[in-house]
């Protein structure tokens, strides 16, 4: 607790002192990664469902928001409740339909989503359809010199907020049930985990926290196009970042998006984007290969301890 | 909707699903039969349209060039499998999330590397067949979808052919049913399942090259076709040949209909809405095990 009081503070102190604004640009991106790699690995490292389609949850979270924003200029917190709600609606339907089975339907199913998301919101006018839509910035609050640096604290609260929640998981019955259900998902049951009530709960917080990071995205780009929105980038960072960290805690997905998210940010800007996103892809085989535990799993390895307790 | 409309839709639908028949066949060996997340499966088919291409740029007639890369694709196939298997199928709880990520990870380079080498624009082929189109009664049928229909029709009951009646054949429907058991016969089962994706890679080949001949591509195009694919292989009744063939049509027609009375856009929702619609009611399929 006091820790997270902490983040926050130094938050609002970086706003009051650093003069350069691409440094709270950047590290919006990377805030709104750990919220996304945490979200992710909720359902994923704790349950052990891969989720290939955190795009759609987080342009869910955005159009909410400029719905909200296009029908009565909604303020900022009731666009990322509004998101929270949609996203963590739409994981609990793909939940629903999908986590009786086997882990790799839950995954199509998944990917299916974001086809049929992105194809609803391009045909939807009202939230600007295929052209996109430019969104306004409203005026800074008094404390901030501008609205990003704003959107640049409230992304470090709902970071906060995503690790306390995941931390909270972690060490929970919910946690433990999960855990079982990753291991051995037949046994689980058998001993009276309530397997599909547990990942349904999973499923639905996953996918509204992925909401929650994607509700300031208009704000904060002022503008927002179907494609951007919904970008593979998104999937795929989702993905490798928790399993570059390391899944099986909520240290990780953090590591991994500020290691990743950082990294991208300076292959963008330095070499091409392109580039960045086929580095994505083959460090996250790399990873998947080699290093199944990911940075913490090393960490603990070289550490000397047995790589057993978990 | 008029009758001659529905009609024409549902023709359009068989030539179409035939296609996709061909399309899924190879994840029906991989997914179906050798329980392998092959979530890379469309990210080769593109990867097999590009080679044709590359090979069509030479004055390869496509269909051949589909023939030439099938022996390629097959050994990547059988790398790939043994690689899949070593690192993977051996390991423990976490073995199916980090596959599954795995391959997402191959599918994703796949087709990055393919946006570096050949852009995002899009690529097509041309050949005597591609182009023209043939009349049936008041029908316009193009000649490109016929072929399409004929090679995948070929394909299909080549393989439930190979399936059945070959030694290799029977091996490899045997490993899919009880891998012990194999192995209690004396045949190695990680050999024949190498063997069969190997397989299921070389249809990408000629699959890709029927992809290519359709329409044109780029390297975007096999997100479009995971639920396809996927569609088909859960509907088909997970390892079934002929009832890939007949899933593949069934998700022809249906599309055929739905963009004749919606438009282009809901196309690609039709496949998973249908999978997500099968996986409720009879996910064993139409003819699963």
């Amino acid at each position: 607790m006091a820790g997270a009081v902490a983040v926050v503070f130094a938050a609002l102190l970086l706003t009051r002192t650093v003069g350069n604004e691409y440094v709270f640009f950047a590290g919006y991106v990377v805030l709104q990664f750990v919220v996304l790699a945490t979200a992710w690995n909720i359902l994923g490292g704790y349950a052990g469902y891969v989720n290939f389609g955190s795009g759609a949850f987080f342009a869910a979270g955005a159009y909410t928001s400029v719905a909200l924003i296009q029908a009565f200029e909604a303020p900022l917190l009731v666009q990322v409740l509004a998101a929270a709600a949609v996203a963590g609606a739409m994981g609990f339907l793909v939940g629903a339909l999908t986590l009786r089975l086997r882990g790799i339907f839950f995954s199509i199913a998944t990917v299916a989503i974001a086809v049929i998301c992105e194809t609803v919101v391009i045909n939807w006018s009202f939230v600007g359809g295929a052209r996109g839509i430019a969104i306004f910035q409203p005026e800074a609050p008094a404390a901030f010199v501008s609205y990003n640096r704003m959107l640049f604290v409230a992304m470090t609260c709902f970071a906060v907020l995503a690790v306390g929640l995941a931390r909270f998981v972690e060490s929970s019955w919910i946690g433990r049930g999960l855990r079982a259900i990753r291991d051995n998902e037949e046994a689980a049951e058998s001993v009276g985990v309530p397997t599909l009530r547990l990942k349904l709960v999973a499923a639905t917080l996953s996918g509204a926290l992925m909401g929650v990071a994607g509700a300031p995205f208009p704000l904060y780009m002022s503008f927002i196009e179907p494609v951007s929105a919904f970008s593979l980038n998104y999937a795929v960072s989702a993905l490798a970042m928790p399993l570059i960290g390391g899944t099986a805690s909520w240290l990780g997905p953090v590591i991994g998006a500020v290691l990743l998210g950082t990294a991208q940010q300076v292959v963008t800007v330095t070499v091409s984007s392109e580039l960045n996103v086929l580095v994505v892809g083959l460090v996250l085989v790399g990873f998947v290969v080699a290093a199944p535990q990911g940075i913490l799993g090393l960490a603990q390895r070289l550490s000397g301890r047995g790589g057993a307790s978990r | 909707m008029p009758p001659e409309l529905l009609i024409e839709a549902i023709i359009a639908g068989l030539l179409l699903g035939c296609f996709y028949a061909a399309m899924s066949i190879g994840l029906s060996v991989a997914f179906g039969l050798l329980d392998v997340p092959h979530i890379a499966h469309p990210a080769f088919l593109v990867l097999g349209a590009y080679g044709v291409y590359l090979l069509g740029q030479q004055g390869v007639d496509p269909l051949l060039a589909g023939a030439l890369l099938m022996p390629v694709f097959f050994l990547v196939g059988l790398s790939l499998y043994r690689f899949y298997h070593a690192v993977f199928e051996r390991r423990g709880s976490d073995a199916g999330l980090r596959g599954l990520a795995f391959f997402f990870g191959v599918a994703f380079i796949v087709e990055v590397a393919l946006i570096l080498a050949f852009g995002v624009d899009q690529r097509m082929v041309d050949a005597p067949y591609i182009g023209d189109s043939v009349r049936l009664a008041d029908m316009r049928l193009p000649t490109r979808m016929l072929v399409a229909f004929a090679v995948a029709l070929t394909l299909t009951v080549g393989l439930s052919l190979y399936l059945s009646r070959t030694f290799t054949g029977r091996a490899i429907k045997a490993v899919a049913q009880d891998q012990t058991a194999l192995a209690l016969m004396g045949a190695d089962p990680i050999r024949v399942k190498q063997w069969a994706f190997g397989i299921a890679m070389g249809t990408c080949a000629l699959a890709g090259a029927l992809l290519i001949i359709v329409g044109p591509v780029e390297p975007g195009l096999g997100r479009l076709y995971i639920g396809r694919t996927f569609c088909v292989a859960v509907l088909a009744g997970l390892g079934s040949m002929p009832g890939t063939l007949a899933a593949g049509l069934i998700l022809g027609v249906a599309e055929s209909v739905v963009l004749t009375s919606f438009g282009a856009s809901w196309a690609p929702a039709v496949a998973f809405g249908l999978l997500l619609l099968v996986l409720a009611v009879r996910p064993a399929g139409l003819f699963g095990r």
